[in-house]
């Protein structure tokens, strides 16, 4: 187990920057999720951590020392693949065993190890097989095991359920995090999947572009995006968001857009009269009721994801989504009076939030 | 079916006619090998041989042809080793060698191969006798090397570039050196290529006359093509002697393909389809 830090990595390719200045922290033993959507270089970034790749300026520090110059086997780190890379000419036990019998451990110890890794998986039944005999989660678990069974100061995890199908993802993904806080290891995990990052990771890292967005606990992220971007691409339906005016109303301030005005509160003065996005999940717009209401909208349709539904309605230019119960009807046409509650506003002035 | 049927008659037609023509001459020295003397000048030519093993005899015992036979398989032998070991590692290289790059070092060995042999015959001539390898073993297979080595290289290059870099990225990540994710996975995994690669240079180094009979012109030291059409007669050409001492020479390389014929059918068509 280690701590890892990186310090302004950058890499790039020809002309295109993968990496520009990412500096990190993950504490030993923390589950630390990099989000973002592909080609957003999170996997450059494990990659150079693994040090199957190089960068082109900063360090890579695992427990305060730089391992730039280490070879990936001097690192002792482990990766789990996308696509698993397992040994296709070796049985499930050969795979377990490869890491430790390259380190020159005795092969009493190695059948031990893998043994035991092996019940730890529930793959005991499958020691003798081939890959290609196994299904996706079975190899999924192989490759897990072959990461866990030298016991690495540090886990790099690429995508790792991103081949499974939904059922089992979701049950993997559990498993993923009961490992964790059995054996209590640094993890650094590589996903596009909101849901994943969110509920995998003591701390997640939102990346874009080579860039770092924000990094921060998974409420942290979801209750007080850093910018447009972090809040869009986190939450599911997405963030709804408008585009408008800051004005000033008597003591007040209040968001103006061609379709509505919101109250907003605790916003700087020098806003008055800027361009700025306001956000509201649809979890934070209520239906009104009793004459509490600052906006109508047109409903256009209704989705139905099982424990609740969620409301498109059109206002003007902009649609708007709602969550509303699992029990709620309303006709594609019909009006309907909507409360954003100015206390659950995000601010974005420029992209960032206020 | 009945609409195919004039198709299939005439593609049946087209192989046999393809193997009647490869196999007639290949069968004529099969059965004079079996000929007895008089069998083999009778006219008309006789086709069924009485299986007589009289020219096996006087070809080993008169001809030394088991002496060309240890010469060939040294030569042949080491050649594919050796160009087997290079070819391996230059093809891995420009397998992971950037898209551009290895492309025109393709393309460049390529070329290489496309020099006709008697464009480099004398040089290469010269070169040995410099080194004094004229009439040696290492004779041939320094040329042998160099001739068989782009075809290898090419073979072996499309082979690795099918297998994914995760698989090496893995095995590094899991202890291995460069080289030792190259031998102990890269490697195995690349077992019809390498088979292909490997006996089509046995089959050149086996087969090649013509590099071989100008480097090496003493009898101990030459290969079996050149000891065949050196055969020599008082007053006759020895065809049944030819004809056993050809067939001792097929015989191992015919074995060997069919033994080895799912592997190198794989490794020929690999890059084709994927998986």
């Amino acid at each position: 187990m280690a701590s890892l830090s990186l310090d302004g990595l950058s890499r790039r390719f020809g002309n295109v920057t993968a990496l520009s200045d990412v500096t990190l922290r993950v504490d030993d033993g923390e589950f630390c999720v990099l989000l973002g959507p592909s080609g957003c270089g999170k996997s450059t970034l494990l990659q150079i951590v693994a040090g199957l790749d190089r960068q082109d300026k900063g360090s890579v520090l695992l427990d305060g020392k730089v391992v730039d110059e280490l070879p990936p086997r001097e690192r002792d780190v482990a990766m789990v693949f996308q696509s698993y890379a397992l040994y296709p000419h070796m049985t499930v036990s050969q795979n377990l065993g490869f890491g430790l019998r390259m380190r020159g451990i005795a092969e009493e110890q190695i059948q031990h190890k893998v043994q035991e890794t092996a019940r730890l998986l529930g793959i005991e039944h499958l020691l003798a097989r081939k890959p290609r005999q196994l299904s996706g989660g079975q190899r999924q678990r192989v490759a897990m095991g072959r990461a866990l069974v030298r016991r690495p100061r540090l886990f790099l995890l690429d995508e790792p359920l991103s081949n499974l199908d939904a059922q089992l993802r979701i049950n993997v993904r559990l498993e993923l995090k009961r490992l964790h806080t059995q054996i209590n290891t640094t993890i650094l995990y590589v996903t596009h999947d909101q849901v994943e990052a969110m509920t995998l990771g003591d701390k997640v890292v939102v990346m874009r572009e080579g860039r770092v967005r924000q990094i921060g606990t998974p409420e942290m992220i979801y209750d007080q995006p850093a910018d447009t971007f972090v809040a869009t691409f986190v939450g599911s339906p997405m963030m709804n968001l408008f585009e408008g005016k800051v004005i000033r109303e008597g003591k007040y301030l209040r968001f103006r857009c061609n379709d509505f005005s919101v109250d907003v509160r605790n916003l700087p003065k020098d806003l008055v009269g800027k361009t700025v996005e306001i956000g509201a999940r649809p979890e934070d717009i209520e239906f009104g009721r009793n004459g509490k209401s600052n906006l109508r909208a047109r409903v256009e349709m209704l989705s139905n994801a099982g424990a609740e539904k969620y409301v498109h309605a059109r206002l003007g230019e902009n649609t708007i989504t709602v969550k509303a119960s699992k029990d709620a009807t309303y006709n594609a046409g019909e009006m309907t009076s909507l409360f954003i509650d100015p206390d659950k506003l995000h601010v974005f002035y420029e992209g960032k939030r206020i | 079916m009945k609409k195919g049927s004039l198709e299939n008659g005439a593609l049946v037609v087209g192989v046999l006619m393809a193997i009647v023509f490869s196999l007639v001459p290949f069968l004529l020295f099969v059965s004079s090998a079996f000929k007895t003397q008089t069998e083999v000048t009778a006219i008309p030519p006789q086709l069924w041989p009485s299986f007589d093993v009289d020219f096996f005899r006087s070809a080993i015992v008169r001809y030394d042809i088991l002496g060309y036979l240890v010469n060939s398989i040294v030569v042949a032998g080491a050649t594919t080793a050796v160009t087997i070991l290079l070819g391996t590692l230059a093809g891995y290289a420009l397998a992971r060698l950037p898209r551009p790059w290895a492309h025109f070092s393709l393309m460049l060995i390529l070329a290489c191969a496309m020099f006709p042999q008697i464009a480099i015959v004398g040089p290469v001539w010269r070169l040995l006798r410099w080194l004094g390898w004229l009439n040696t073993y290492q004779g041939l297979v320094l040329p042998y090397v160099a001739l068989t080595l782009p075809l290898t290289v090419w073979i072996l290059a499309l082979f690795f570039r099918e297998l994914p870099e995760e698989l090496e990225a893995a095995a590094l990540v899991d202890g291995c050196s460069r080289i030792e994710a190259l031998v102990k996975v890269i490697v195995p995994l690349s077992a019809p290529g390498l088979f292909t690669a490997a006996i089509l240079t046995f089959i050149y180094a086996w087969n090649e006359f013509f590099l071989a009979l100008l480097i090496v012109t003493d009898p101990a030291r030459q290969t079996m093509p050149v000891g065949i059409a050196l055969f020599q007669g008082e007053h006759t050409v020895p065809w049944g002697e030819i004809a056993a001492a050809s067939l001792i020479t097929t015989a191992p390389l015919v074995v060997m393909v069919l033994l080895f014929q799912q592997r190198i059918v794989t490794g020929l068509s690999a890059g084709a389809i994927k998986g």
